[in-house]
């Protein structure tokens, strides 16, 4: 590892508006992780991780501090700078999947590639050097079937896929085993920690789930905005 | 177009079988519309141009104050059938009368033996000439309309009328009468709408055309060429202003179509253009994705609309071939094309504003 971390948030905080009232999600939040960790952020509902995880994925910018991701701080970044890092450094893996339906899992990793200037070949088939992960994965007979087709394990481990499919710098994953039974769920984490070891892939997990947590080489907590 | 690109817009659009079904009926009949309108408008106008040349003639005279497509009834006095007919050059001049029914029908009150001898004669498919003074002669398609034959017995000014013959369509008018009968029932005897005039020679047309203007101030007198090129969309500010009209209705159809269409599509798919998104597409792959949709349902629509063309002419020749003439006009498709292109992309602006300007974060949580 090396000595400057991946991911260095400083003083974070989020101030958002519902209605007439300032919500304050974040309230000074300070991280740092390094390259090729998995790091699980345990919280409870309204501690802040969702709206973390958000940030740490250029959704949505913050209100102050700093948030260094890969050397570039994207809490600087206009939305257009965002959408260009969104594209190349991080990877999402959400609760409910969020495949499109209207494409097969293929195309779904496809598409990735291809909103990242990387589908080389146009119209043929995934990289090549990508097959490794796919067989980790274990989804490559269910590629050309439409997510409708597959279970929910199946649809997350495409997720997975789609999300490894640019070699992001990050993997950020929000509650993935949220949707799954515990069998599955256990797939999918078995996976996460394969891919973090394997390929020395580094990965953020927001879960409330102290089970799902364990999967994880460092655990940090959430509460009122804060990491404890 | 990238065939990811190619992909995500088919899918996106055969993933709602019943939505895209209905958005390219709409922009269909909205070049229907318009195509059947202008093909209706030219099929008249040139049939009417048909059958004004059908009788042989080389100059026509007309009231003074028509318009080129006037039903009105006869103005003209027939003595002005001598005086053309003795001057210069001159050989034949026959006149006739028109009498209007209702929509666009008219009775034509002939000297049947001088347009014989203008037209080279009716070539009759069943009958003959009128004999008697209740006997009325039929085109073809007026024939076919009415499910008439000769022999049979028709309503026309309030009386009965013998068919005494059908004839082959392209000479003058679709139901004529003898002149002075027509003239003693309308209670216009002695009248005329128009006078055709035949030269000794087609190069003596331009001297006569001369000489009768000179002779015969504020009547309207053309060479048939002159009159035929008169009838056309342009010169019958009527059809052209309808035509208008109808275009624009046309265009809020397919404007309200892909509106309606889209927009439900970017509520429906606010989750997914959330996903894009968070893929790190850009406002732009957005943007372009939603109007390559909109342009593939407006050129579907279109091709659409050009087929349903031709049912709406099988129709109008079916069922009503003695009132409406329905071209194929060919310089109307891309324009009609252009036209729907148009209003769809009228239409898809404000879903796209709408999609563009979703926040990530929210459209993922959308349920």
């Amino acid at each position: 590892m090396s000595n400057t971390p991946l991911i260095d948030v400083r003083s974070l905080s989020k101030i958002y508006r519902q209605g007439d009232v300032d919500v304050h999600a974040l309230r000074g939040a300070n991280l740092q992780v390094e390259k090729g960790e998995f790091l699980a952020i345990c919280g409870a509902s309204g501690s802040g991780k969702s709206t973390l995880f958000h940030i740490l994925g250029a959704l949505t910018p913050a209100t102050s501090g700093s948030v260094v991701i890969d050397g570039k701080d994207i809490a600087q970044m206009t939305a257009a700078e965002r959408t260009i890092f969104r594209r190349h450094t991080v990877g999402f893996v959400f609760q409910r999947y969020n495949l499109l339906p209207t494409l097969s899992a293929e195309d779904n990793i496809r598409l990735a590639n291809f909103i990242a200037g990387k589908d080389e070949k146009k119209s043929q088939g995934l990289p090549a050097a990508f097959t490794p992960i796919l067989e980790t994965l274990d989804i490559q007979s269910r590629l050309s079937h439409k997510p409708r087709a597959l279970s929910g394990g199946q649809q997350q481990r495409v997720a997975i896929a789609r999300a490894l499919v640019n070699r992001p710098a990050i993997l950020l994953a929000d509650e993935p085993t949220g949707n799954l039974d515990s069998q599955n769920a256990a797939a999918v984490l078995g996976l996460l920690k394969e891919l973090n070891q394997k390929e020395g892939q580094t990965v953020l997990m927001i879960t409330h789930d102290n089970e799902a947590a364990s999967y994880a080489s460092r655990v940090v907590h959430m509460r009122d905005g804060q990491i404890l | 177009m990238e065939p990811m690109i190619l992909t995500l817009v088919v899918s996106n659009l055969t993933h709602r079988p019943v939505r895209t079904a209905l958005s390219i009926a709409a922009i269909a009949l909205e070049v229907t519309m318009i195509l059947t309108l202008v093909g209706v408008s030219y099929g008249t106008l040139d049939e009417s141009a048909r059958r004004a040349r059908g009788v042989g003639a080389d100059l026509l005279v007309r009231p003074p104050g028509t318009s080129i497509l006037s039903l009105s009834s006869a103005p003209m006095h027939d003595t002005l059938i001598d005086f053309v007919a003795k001057q210069p050059h001159v050989t034949l001049a026959t006149g006739s009368a028109v009498q209007p029914l209702s929509g666009f029908d008219a009775v034509n009150g002939i000297d049947l033996p001088a347009f014989t001898r203008m037209s080279g004669g009716f070539k009759f498919l069943e009958g003959g000439p009128f004999q008697q003074p209740n006997d009325v002669i039929l085109d073809e398609y007026y024939a076919k309309e009415h499910h008439l034959h000769a022999g049979s017995w028709v309503q026309l000014m309030g009386r009965q009328w013998h068919v005494a013959g059908i004839f082959e369509s392209g000479k003058l008018a679709r139901i004529c009468v003898d002149l002075k009968v027509l003239g003693d029932i309308t209670g216009n005897p002695g009248r005329l709408s128009q006078i055709y005039v035949k030269t000794d020679n087609p190069a003596n047309n331009k001297a006569v055309l001369e000489d009768l203007r000179n002779k015969m101030p504020g009547y309207q007198i053309y060479t048939m060429e002159e009159f035929t090129s008169l009838l056309t969309i342009s010169n019958v500010s009527m059809l052209r202003n309808f035509i208008y009209v109808v275009i624009g209705v046309a265009v809020v159809v397919g404007f309200l179509a892909v509106f309606m269409s889209i927009y439900t599509a970017v509520l429906e798919r606010t989750r997914e253009i959330g996903i894009l998104k968070a893929l790190g597409a850009s406002p732009g792959f957005i943007g372009s994705l939603l109007i390559r949709e909109t342009l593939l349902l407006a050129v579907l629509g279109t091709v659409a609309g050009i087929g349903l063309t031709y049912v709406t002419q099988w129709a109008i020749h079916t069922f009503s071939p003695a009132s409406l003439t329905q071209e194929t006009v060919y310089l109307w498709w891309p324009i009609a094309g252009l036209i729907a292109i148009g209003g769809a992309l009228l239409g898809v602006v404000v879903p796209v504003t709408k999609a563009l300007r979703q926040d990530a974060t929210e459209a993922l949580s959308y349920e």
